[in-house]
């Protein structure tokens, strides 16, 4: 059996996820010793064309073109990983999903006419069959190289699928909800980053996404009798994973009341 | 595609490589002539000024660093000192000395990369790091370290090294125990090292020549290279304070890009990033900077060729090694960790020099501190203009070379500027068209 074959692909984002590749300074040239990298616009003009075994996608679906794009990199692709918030929820930009897109288009171009766009931001999952999800507002680079070495050797990537708070309480923080009332996504947090804003005296705010059977209402109530106010609920669960569910669900129960 | 027998030459990139973002690059020639130049950046907006309409003041700095992965830092910073104005708020002492910290940790990491990553290749003649580390194992093992060391101090200061999550309005959530930070030198100190062989490998490279009559913007400082404080100032003696960046530069759209293109009005396109940053304050480099500037023969003239910004950025990396290395020696932890704001309703404006340019921020905030209109202007945008000017300065050579020179030579110039598309738009396919 030959090389794998790497392809990396970017849809709208901020570039963060995949540069998490070019932050694993020690495992870099590992990995290019490993895998062909042929297709990695980021790092490398050298381009070339499918079929890729792995192809690992950031970004989410926002214009009309991409949204013929991503049909094209799965049918070219063994498998399809999507890195970050944005290729797994539809990012920041989902909250044009539920404003005026039209009009928020105005309020930055003057004409708007001159670009193609579309009033949804959505996943990748949205529109092609995705074979793995990592998640991540950015993605720990730690578990991309798990994901990755997994993918390699035919195995389930080993990324578990927990609450923020599991990770907060195995790393001994003392509870910022229950020590000083601070509003913590943390209980329905997806795993994944260590719990670092616990860590850091501050609240989760929900950048992996939703965790396996999250239910923010029972978080949200406890939220509300310890003081904490609607809008600012409605804006901790509409941030980087705004479009996903059940976080959306949850924020609409609060939107607008004060 | 050449076709020489019918007068006419194009040349196309189906997209270019090493730049954070999407975009293309179109020249038309007659002759030497050239017709028109366009640097296409097809990128998806994502409309961050419409996004933050209705959020919270204390929201923008985590909002806004999701505009860019390589600098989220610079966003950050530029947020929170926009806002803290229209607050009424300064951040002194220990919570200022750590912001600074925070930005020559950004500093270093961006700039090894696009130095070692992204730029090297283009002197080189290869694809990607990855090759260049079979030809240059040395060079390219020791940047990795380097930047390895620059995201080291994000990641201890900041929580992580991408979008970090300790910075807020006012500070800090926490701010660091002195062993936190000092567990740090003994590798800042062998980076910095490395990072005087970094340049002197560098200067070795051959450069194109390029000299352009243009106007570097950048911010001035009476008492440091400037990274989060001071006033906006250019080589043609514009002298603002950032509330005033508006009477002076105006966005304009054009049908070929998603970003919007920065002027200085009534004068045109200027440069941003590290080659203004020197051109305005080489002076106030540190001396072990001064002289590895004055070591490779780097001086505000030689500085003006574009294809000479690696060194500059070689020389900002060591000032930074320097400045992280004073900045965690003296540090003493801040009495509180952050400074709380009152709301209030008013405007702010700040601009910050992330690692390819000023980063202009402005906000007007109603009575809750909840945000009522934002303003962004990334560094790539104001220099658009610029690098479209290059294309047209060095499009007569680009003329005379084969296909393939010809294309990487456009790529190079473009990269010689860092451009960040994904903060731009928010760039590049790359048509060479010769009729």
């Amino acid at each position: 059996m030959g090389r794998a074959r790497l392809a990396v692909w970017k849809f709208a984002s901020c570039d963060g996820c995949q540069l998490s590749l070019l932050d694993c300074e020690d495992e870099l040239l590992d990995i290019a010793g490993a895998v062909d990298i042929v297709h990695f616009l980021e790092a490398s003009s050298h381009v070339e064309p499918g079929p890729y075994d792995l192809s690992i996608v950031e970004g989410s679906v926002t214009t009309p073109k991409d949204a013929a794009r991503i049909q094209h990199v799965r049918e070219v692709s063994k498998a399809v990983v999507t890195i970050g918030a944005c290729a797994t929820a539809g990012g920041i930009q989902a909250l044009r999903n539920f404003a005026d897109h039209a009009e928020m288009m105005r309020a930055v171009y003057a004409n708007p006419q001159y670009i193609e766009t579309l009033a949804t931001s959505t996943p990748i999952a949205a529109h092609i069959p995705v074979d793995f999800e990592l998640r991540g507002c950015p993605i720990d680079k730690g578990q991309l190289l798990q994901v990755i070495g997994a993918f390699l050797l035919g195995r389930k990537p080993p990324i578990r699928s927990h609450s923020t708070c599991m990770e907060c309480k195995a790393r001994g923080n003392v509870c910022v909800t229950v020590a000083h009332g601070t509003p913590c996504l943390g209980p329905v947090t997806h795993a994944g980053c260590g719990a670092l804003c616990p860590t850091y005296h501050r609240g989760c705010y929900g950048c992996f996404g939703p965790s396996d059977a999250a239910r923010p209402a029972a978080l949200v109530r406890d939220l509300l009798e310890r003081g904490v106010e609607r809008p600012e609920l409605y804006r901790l669960l509409s941030n980087f994973n705004a479009a996903a569910e059940p976080f959306r669900t949850e924020a609409e129960r609060h939107d607008g009341q004060d | 595609m050449t076709d020489r027998t019918s007068g006419t030459r194009m040349i196309t990139v189906g997209e270019l490589a090493r730049v954070e973002g999407e975009g293309a690059l179109m020249i038309q020639l007659e002759g030497e002539r050239v017709v028109d130049v366009q640097l296409r950046i097809f990128e998806p907006p994502r409309l961050f000024e419409s996004m933050l309409r209705g959020r919270a003041a204390a929201e923008a700095p985590d909002i806004t660093s999701r505009i860019c992965g390589i600098c989220p830092v610079a966003y950050q910073m530029s947020a929170c000192h926009a806002i803290e104005r229209a607050l009424g708020v300064r951040c002194d002492g220990a919570l200022r000395e750590l912001r600074r910290l925070l930005y020559c940790g950004e500093w270093i990491e961006s700039h090894v990369l696009h130095m070692t990553m992204l730029h090297a290749p283009d002197f080189l003649g290869t694809p990607d790091v990855m090759t260049l580390s079979e030809k240059h194992p040395e060079q390219v093992h020791a940047a990795l370290q380097m930047k390895k060391t620059g995201n080291a101090i994000v990641s201890a200061l900041g929580g992580r090294e991408i979008h970090p999550i300790n910075v807020r309005l006012g500070g800090f959530y926490r701010a660091p125990r002195r062993d936190e930070l000092s567990c740090l030198l003994p590798d800042l100190e062998a980076a910095r090292d490395a990072a005087e062989g970094l340049l002197d490998w560098c200067a070795t490279f051959e450069f194109p020549d390029l000299v352009r009559d243009a106007e570097y913007v950048a911010l001035q400082h009476p008492d440091e290279y400037p990274m989060n404080e001071g006033r906006i100032a250019s080589t043609c003696g514009l002298d603002i304070d950032a509330l005033d960046w508006e009477k002076h530069f105006i966005e304009e759209q054009v049908p070929h890009s998603t970003a919007l293109h920065a002027k200085i009005i009534e004068r045109g396109p200027y440069i941003c990033g590290p080659q203004a940053r020197f051109a305005l304050n080489a002076e106030r480099l540190s001396p072990r900077a001064q002289q590895a500037a004055a070591r490779v023969g780097l001086t505000p003239q030689t500085a003006q060729n574009p294809f000479r910004s690696i060194l500059v950025r070689g020389v900002e990396v060591i000032y930074a090694f320097d400045e992280a290395i004073r900045i965690i020696e003296s540090y003493q932890p801040p009495p509180v960790s952050a400074i709380e704001a009152k709301p209030q309703a008013g405007r702010g404006a700040a601009a910050t020099e992330a690692p390819r340019g000023l980063l202009y921020h402005r906000y007007d905030l109603d009575a809750a501190a909840n945000i009522r209109e934002a303003k962004i202007v990334p560094p790539t945008s104001q220099n658009q203009c610029s690098i479209e000017d290059d294309l047209r300065a060095i499009a007569p050579a680009l003329a005379a070379l084969p296909h393939a020179a010809a294309r990487a030579r456009a790529e190079h110039a473009i990269r010689n500027y860092d451009p960040c598309i994904s903060c731009a738009t928010h760039f590049l396919k790359l048509t060479i068209e010769r009729t």
